[in-house]
């Protein structure tokens, strides 16, 4: 089966295989889909009668909006499926559940999982395009491809820049996209936070590692705040949240520090302070809220890219 | 014009013929701009939208003239749509084509949109712009001017302002060539078969190799076989 979709590819699960040409496609398209929410009809026909699964097997709330917006600006039609109270608890299997939402004849799912691969296990199993929408500690591809589209419309670049990231970075499958795409865009990345968050040989990645952020945030143009995963087990990482909140959390003291011009981000869910003061995610060089609209353009330019076109008719 | 060519072309076509030259092109541009402004009584609420590609440096020049023919040398304001998410194709066409930005930074509400294209065709590039603008807001009328009318409409729609009426084959091609695209004014029609569409299978990879464009797309057009398919973008 070739699929000669503008991606090159049928489905989109991690930025890992994306080549930088694609990556630039993704990022120029959504600057088109931005425009359309902009409009007093925020609506394009492009999608219409294309069906859509959410398939979420783990919470969500901004990812599945954002999903959820942007395949109603595009006309597409959705339905959304949470594991809670479904046949999943009465003991079926993923594939079984894929399959049979297959019957239904979806052109695309979007899918969170709480398993690394699980979109790609699904996707060999299934026609319909798979968009990952998270799997495990692995890869959240249009996390990243939306915090870069936040960058660059900051910054009108993505080559050269520093980008620091830091907090949990074990369990954190944004970090893992973020410094995929990052470097295969020309910036480099630094990672930062307790030896016991940050995974073993974690600079094979090509990004540098520090425990202490008072060294490197002056160096750094975009600073990424981690949430600490507590339930995956982070809790467990560090002797107490104030210690952490003190020796990696960001404040104004450590804002101030940062380069002119410097953005500050944050996926979402923030916990207010604890990784980042409630000052500076409200503060001027936040972009915390901008990165959740630039979501919905980046989902779109995805959805458009993967289900544009007829495919392999 | 030395080879202006005939509308009624029985016989055989060159592979590429000029019907119009640059000072053509300007007398008609010229033209349609009086055109405009007479049927508009001025300027008042008179605004230009170019259809990417080619309509959006044509509605500039038509905006130039305009100012030109009116005593306060008051331009129209000038934007741009794409109608690529508004295709009636998109199910058709092997892959997505690239969007690129419509550009409407002025209100619509209440004013008479002149749409502008070069070549109308089947007239389905006409309705999904019409569909375009209309999610911008609720303008008192919409006209159209193009440069070429070709025929072979599918759909009802008639240009307001025409530079010149063309009956071709539907096996011909129109290319309104701009300097600022093409580097020269001229209008050309030729043979699209003069290039043998490739087999969609074989196809697939030089596509891929080389990408978006107005080129491409007519190359896109020509692979899709057969020229009477409902799918293409009025040329």
């Amino acid at each position: 089966m070739t699929h000669n979709r503008p991606l090159g590819r049928k489905d989109l699960l991690g930025i890992a295989e994306l080549s930088r040409p694609e990556i630039v496609k993704i990022l120029d398209t959504a600057e088109t889909m931005w425009e359309i929410g902009e409009r007093p009809v925020k609506k394009v026909p492009t999608l219409r009668g294309k069906t859509i699964i959410n398939l979420f097997f783990e919470a969500s709330t901004r990812t599945r909006f954002s999903f959820e917006v942007a395949q109603k600006r595009l006309s597409a039609d959705s339905v959304n499926f949470a594991a809670k109270g479904s046949a999943v608890e009465k003991g079926e299997t993923l594939v079984d559940t894929a399959k049979n939402l297959m019957a239904m004849a979806p052109d695309a799912i979007v899918m969170r999982h709480p398993n690394p691969g699980a979109p790609h296990a699904l996707a060999e199993a299934i026609p319909a395009a798979i968009i990952n929408a998270g799997d495990g500690a692995h890869e959240h591809p249009t996390q990243a491809l939306l915090d870069a589209f936040t960058i660059r419309r900051h910054f009108g670049r993505l080559e050269g820049l520093k980008v620091l990231i830091v907090g949990d970075i074990a369990h954190s499958r944004v970090v893992r996209s973020n410094v995929h795409l990052l470097r295969k865009m020309g910036s480099e990345v630094v990672l930062c936070g307790p030896p016991t968050l940050m995974p073993v040989g974690i600079e094979s990645l090509g990004c540098e590692t520090s425990y202490k952020i008072d060294e490197v945030i002056p160096k750094c143009d975009v600073v990424m705040m981690l949430r600490v995963q507590t339930e995956r087990g982070a809790g467990t990482a560090f002797p107490s949240v104030r210690e952490y909140s003190r020796l990696f959390g960001l404040n104004r003291a450590r804002v101030a520090k940062m380069k002119k011009g410097g953005i500050v981000m944050h996926p979402g869910p923030m916990n207010r302070g604890v990784e980042i003061a409630s000052d500076v995610a409200d503060g001027e060089r936040s972009v915390i809220l901008e990165q959740v609209t630039s979501g919905v353009a980046v989902r779109m330019a995805v959805l458009y890219l993967l289900l544009g076109g007829a495919g392999e008719e | 014009m030395p080879n202006d060519a005939t509308a009624s072309g029985s016989g055989s076509r060159s592979r590429s013929t000029r019907i119009m030259d640059d000072a053509k092109m300007e007398r008609t541009i010229a033209r349609l701009a009086l055109e405009i402004v007479e049927q508009n009584k001025g300027t008042a609420g008179l605004v230009l939208i170019g259809i990417r590609n080619r309509g959006v440096p044509l509605a500039k020049r038509l905006a130039e003239k305009i100012a030109a023919t009116n005593r306060e040398k008051k331009s129209p304001p000038v934007g741009a749509v794409d109608i690529t998410l508004y295709r009636d194709d998109l199910t058709s066409i092997f892959e997505a084509p690239m969007v690129r930005s419509s550009d409407i930074h002025f209100p619509i509400d209440g004013s008479v949109v002149v749409l502008v294209d070069d070549v109308l065709f089947t007239g389905r590039t006409i309705r999904a712009a019409i569909d375009t603008v209309m999610d911008y807001g609720r303008p008192k009328a919409i006209r159209l001017a193009v440069m070429i009318d070709r025929g072979h409409r599918e759909l009802p729609i008639q240009a307001d302002y025409v530079g010149k009426v063309v009956p071709t084959r539907i096996s011909e091609r129109v290319d309104v060539l701009l300097v600022e695209s093409d580097g020269a004014d001229e209008v050309v029609i030729s043979e699209a078969s003069a290039a043998p569409p490739p087999a969609p299978a074989a196809a697939s990879p030089a596509r891929k190799a080389s990408r978006p464009d107005r080129k491409d797309e007519s190359g896109k057009k020509k692979r899709k076989t057969s020229a009477s398919k409902p799918g293409r973008k009025s040329r």
